[in-house]
């Protein structure tokens, strides 16, 4: 890979320390993916930030660095509520690590706003066909797919890298040969809500790390996408789809010829009922300010009967006090920074009902919990009665 | 002898082989504590990688395993230097973050030619393995 005589410096260490580093690791990605060089980003979302995913060693490694990131940067999902942990039923000796790995990223000047939804808060982080760096699995796919900006699927060290330098290794989704759909899926029936979750957990295993094109026979919202896309990324390892006059890339490229379909019937099977849940947990990916609107409609005036945990960022919290007191005056209760998936709180339960093809996913493999889908209807009707 | 070999990490450092023709996951196939593998059915199983020259095929497995790399190397039981086939993402910024040379696609098979306990220099800064 070509390095300008200014990175060849900074790779050599007449920067520092921290940045030879950072230059290190986007050069050796550069490299094992055949780059030709670097490219300026936009925006950085950077993983790793749950204490438990990355634990001492991650702890350890992010507060040995120094400097400032250059672009906009934010974080992925914490541990726990930064703030309200206590609630969570979390341990002190975990919250006072998780406490040390968020202040290791500010120090470095990273936004210590913890959400996989970045898109719902900052609109100009990402615009169509502009570079990132995230790593957020379902903010990857969003931004590739729904907004057409262009991110692989960043790790953590090398996405904390690409903020402190400004720029990644053009390979991959960067390039507009990787962006061409190679799959077509056909999905019968009207769908709605969660049936996109259940799509994406279909659809997943067999897709892979292809691009599939979608055909739908129902317009999917913006949400609804943001589901589809959190389930395939999870269940698959998609980081790009199309749907048909929908996404805005899709009229872009011919339909591919391979194709596979998806019934109703197989979307309906996704709904089993495995267990009886004691913990309703909606919010994954975080929820987006529509979304907070309908949760809160829904639960204004009503009292829970079960645990409801909603997740969202705490940003769109803040922009909307109303619609939160709504829902925590139904006994709802309301956490910032974290989810189902990345917190250990959740590991208590014995059942775990979720709206999201993607927390239906991970949930039994990262809490050890199972966990049965609803759709967001369904699932609040079974946390009032 | 001296085989050409490509720059994923900088540095050198020398160490006595270990090799394993199985794919290494840091994460949950490495104690990070003792640097023994502690996978089942794993090749290198009850062996400890400290202070070795560990030649394997690439990586595999969660991204995580960059930071087990890193934390070997603060435990010191951590390898001198690598040699990977084909280096892939975790293991080449484990590398990185912790300073271990690292090199990849050796210009001869590496496999052919070495065998446990050799005598080996990694020069990752001049891209070369030096067999003594």
């Amino acid at each position: 890979m070509y390095l300008t005589t200014e990175e060849e410096k900074i790779y050599n260490g007449e920067y520092g320390k921290t940045l030879a580093q950072c230059m290190q690791i986007l050069a050796a990605l550069g490299e094992i993916y055949d780059a030709d060089r670097l490219i300026q980003i936009k925006s950085v979302q950077v993983a790793g930030v749950s204490y438990k995913t990355i634990g001492d060693a991650g702890l350890e490694w992010i507060s040995g660095l120094h400097g400032r990131v250059v672009v906009p940067s934010i974080l992925n999902p914490a541990g726990m509520d930064l703030k309200n942990w206590r609630k969570m039923g979390i341990d002190r000796a975990f919250a006072e690590k998780q406490l040390e790995i968020v202040s290791a990223y500010k120090r470095l000047d990273v936004r210590c706003e913890c959400t996989c939804t970045p898109y719902h808060i900052y609109e100009e982080f990402a615009g169509f066909k502009e570079h990132l760096a995230w790593s957020e699995s379902s903010a990857v796919s969003y931004a590739n797919s729904v907004i057409g900006a262009r991110t692989n699927r960043e790790g953590g060290p090398s996405a904390l890298a690409a903020a402190l330098i400004g720029k990644t290794a053009n390979y991959g989704l960067h390039l507009d040969e990787n962006r061409v759909p190679t799959l077509t899926v056909k999905v019968e029936g009207r769908l709605h809500d969660a049936d996109f979750g259940a799509v994406g957990n279909i659809a997943g295993p067999t897709v892979k790390d292809q691009v599939p094109l979608f055909k739908f026979k129902t317009i999917p919202s913006p949400e609804e996408l943001k589901q589809l896309g959190a389930a395939l990324a999870a269940s698959g390892s998609v980081a790009l789809y199309h749907v048909s006059n929908v996404t805005p890339e899709a009229k872009t490229y011919p339909d591919p010829v391979e194709s596979i379909s998806i019934d109703k019937k197989s979307i309906d099977s996704v709904y089993a009922r495995r267990c009886t849940p004691d913990l309703i947990a909606l919010g994954c990916p975080h929820l987006g300010t529509k979304e907070l609107f309908e949760l809160a409609n829904l639960l204004k005036g009503r009292t829970v009967k079960k645990e409801l945990w909603i997740f969202t960022s705490r940003r769109l919290g803040e922009r909307h006090p109303a619609q939160i007191a709504a829902i925590t005056n139904s006994r709802a209760k309301v956490f910032y920074d974290t989810c189902m998936v990345v917190s250990p709180a959740s590991e208590r339960f014995e059942c775990i009902m979720v709206n999201s093809g993607k927390a239906l996913h991970y949930v039994p493999s990262m809490c050890g919990v199972p966990a049965v889908l609803g759709t967001t209807e369904e699932c609040i009707k079974t946390a009032l009665h | 002898m001296k085989i050409k070999a490509h720059r994923i990490s900088k540095g050198k450092a020398s160490g006595r082989i270990l090799l394993t023709k199985d794919a290494i996951s840091f994460l949950g196939s490495v104690d990070p504590k003792t640097g023994i593998v502690v996978e089942k059915e794993h090749e290198l199983e009850g062996e400890s990688i400290s202070e070795k020259i560990l030649l394997f095929p690439c990586g595999k497995g969660s991204t995580v395993g960059s930071y087990v790399i890193y934390q070997l190397k603060k435990n010191n039981v951590a390898p001198a230097a690598m040699i990977n086939l084909r280096c892939e993402p975790i293991v080449a910024v484990g590398a990185i973050m912790s300073g271990i040379p690292l090199v990849d696609q050796p210009e001869k098979n590496p496999f052919e030619i070495l065998r446990n306990g050799d005598s080996v220099l990694v020069d990752a800064d001049n891209e070369y393995i030096e067999i003594s």
